[in-house]
């Protein structure tokens, strides 16, 4: 269980913004995140992760207290039981597959974890190769097994996935599934594909303008993919997503995917989306 | 080439050596932070490391030859205190060319932490290893050719030095006096033959240190893309 709040300046789409949220997730569950660029989605894995310390904001994980403002209390983030894979992937560059998964390793660990890891994310072949003779999808394979070297509890992906095609992306879907489950961890998936939220997430977050505009289960909030969503649509933002608003909250969608040249602003729509 | 020819080279190479080696200790560090800090005072420490690239040498050395003479506090103090004489000896060239070549070894340095992706650091810090480990084994592997630069332009600039070492070291054989040196000293006295062995052997060492810097860096780049 990892609960959360955070208030931090935000570069937001339509300027300076705050980040401002409350964030609860329960063991074990995988949440994806959605939004806008700029909507804050790696700022608040960043925070979680402990590499970017928020101006104010309390994450208490497991009854561990990771960050306190309030109370001065910053847990490094090398003593945050929190695995990351950037959307860059973050290789080293100098270092081999091998040494790469090697590097995550502590003095303490045991090194059986390499071994469970190359056989689980198929690395055998690769092990000596630099992260530049990879393929996307291969990087990507060695960012995930090398974020579960330390046996994390928390697993945060900035949008791992988006660079790769879709019969890659699928079963690397599968990779995360597994490690998700056989792991016991509570993920943090961000993600703007609803094919791959509805496969893989439990629970979804909207997120925009540095806070969660909505949530809930992704079979309710992506009834845009089945029998449609029914919410007030106004118009185009500055970004040129297209805005709605349902029960009071705010949220987009990219306009190429839904039929706005039949709507008018104000009217109640029905969102659906073809998937 | 005689005696004094050697001695003179060998002065000037343990000068580059030993400026080099210290340049490195004091500029990564220096580098590091002021790639890394968000503290104000940034563009006033950055402008004062790039001093001696634009201030003739004669500038520093004149200043140091105040600072560390016994008349002045500083010298009279390191004097009295530790015994040190900065002023016509060996210590005080390696501090008067740690200084002149201080940009040339920080801001190779300073550009490569920079142009390194942010993630890299955050990657290693959340996989547990501390900043220090970081350093040294995820953020100095990666910028090599920095490295590389920096060091062998910091030692190539100690060599090619003359208004510090002048101002500061004089011409004393054998404890100050380094090759640039001697070749004035000797076309002053006209001996032709002598400076034209120093001014050789000093052509000859710059292209060869250039070149070794333009092909490493090439390899680096085919290596590793970077």
């Amino acid at each position: 269980m990892i609960q959360a709040f955070f208030h931090h300046p935000l570069h937001t789409a339509n300027g300076k913004g705050y980040l401002d949220l409350r964030i609860e997730v329960g063991k074990g569950r995988l949440v994806a995140i959605t939004g806008p660029s700029g909507s804050g989605k790696t700022t608040l894995l960043r925070m979680l992760a402990g590499v970017l310390h928020p101006r104010q904001g309390k994450i208490i994980h497991d009854g561990q207290i990771w960050l306190d403002t309030a109370q001065g209390i910053r847990r490094r983030p090398q003593d945050r039981q929190a695995g990351m894979v950037f959307q860059d992937y973050a290789l080293f560059p100098n270092m081999s597959v091998h040494e790469n998964l090697c590097f995550a390793l502590s003095k303490a660990d045991s090194p059986e974890i390499i071994g469970e890891l190359i056989g689980m994310f198929e690395l055998k072949e690769l092990l000596g190769r630099f992260p530049r003779q990879l393929s996307g999808g291969q990087q990507q394979r060695v960012a995930l097994a090398r974020a579960l070297v330390r046996r994390p509890s928390l697993l945060l992906l900035d949008e791992p996935l988006s660079a790769l095609d879709p019969i890659l992306r699928s079963r690397l879907q599968d990779y995360v599934l597994e490690v998700h489950r056989r792991y016991g961890l509570t993920t943090l998936l961000v993600s703007h594909d609803y094919q791959e939220i509805r496969k893989m997430a439990d629970w979804m977050i909207r997120m925009d303008n540095g806070a969660i505009v909505e949530e809930g289960s992704p079979s309710t909030l992506l009834k845009l993919n089945g029998d449609g969503l029914s919410a007030i649509f106004h118009g185009l933002d500055k970004e040129g997503m297209a805005l709605f608003s349902r029960d009071g909250k705010f949220f987009t969608l990219p306009a190429s995917l839904v039929e706005i040249h039949r709507w008018q602003v104000g009217q109640e729509v029905l969102i659906r989306i073809e998937g | 080439m005689d005696g004094t020819f050697w001695e003179t080279m060998g002065l000037t190479l343990l000068l580059a050596a030993t400026t080099t080696a210290l340049l490195l200790l004091i500029g990564v560090p220096l580098a590091y932070f002021l790639a890394f800090t968000r503290w104000r005072v940034k563009p006033v420490l950055e402008t004062l490391v790039s001093m001696p690239l634009v201030l003739p040498p004669t500038v520093i050395g004149f200043y140091m030859l105040l600072a560390f003479s016994q008349e002045s506090p500083i010298g009279a103090f390191l004097l009295a205190y530790f015994d040190i004489r900065l002023v016509f000896t060996f210590g005080g060239l390696v501090l008067g060319s740690i200084l002149y070549s201080l940009p040339f070894m920080v801001q190779p340095l300073q550009s490569g932490f920079e142009h390194l992706p942010p993630n890299l650091a955050e990657a290693s810090y959340t996989l547990g290893k501390s900043r220090w480990e970081t350093l040294l084994r995820v953020l100095l592997p990666n910028i090599k050719p920095a490295l590389l630069s920096g060091l062998v332009l910091s030692f190539a600039h100690t060599v090619g030095e003359f208004g510090v070492v002048l101002m500061i070291g004089g011409n004393i054989p054998g404890v100050t006096r380094v090759a640039s040196i001697a070749i004035y000293d000797e076309v002053e006295a006209l001996r032709y033959d002598n400076a034209r062995e120093y001014a050789i052997a000093l052509v000859g060492f710059s292209f060869l240190i250039l070149l070794l810097v333009y092909v490493q860096n090439r390899r680096q780049h085919q290596r590793f893309g970077v």
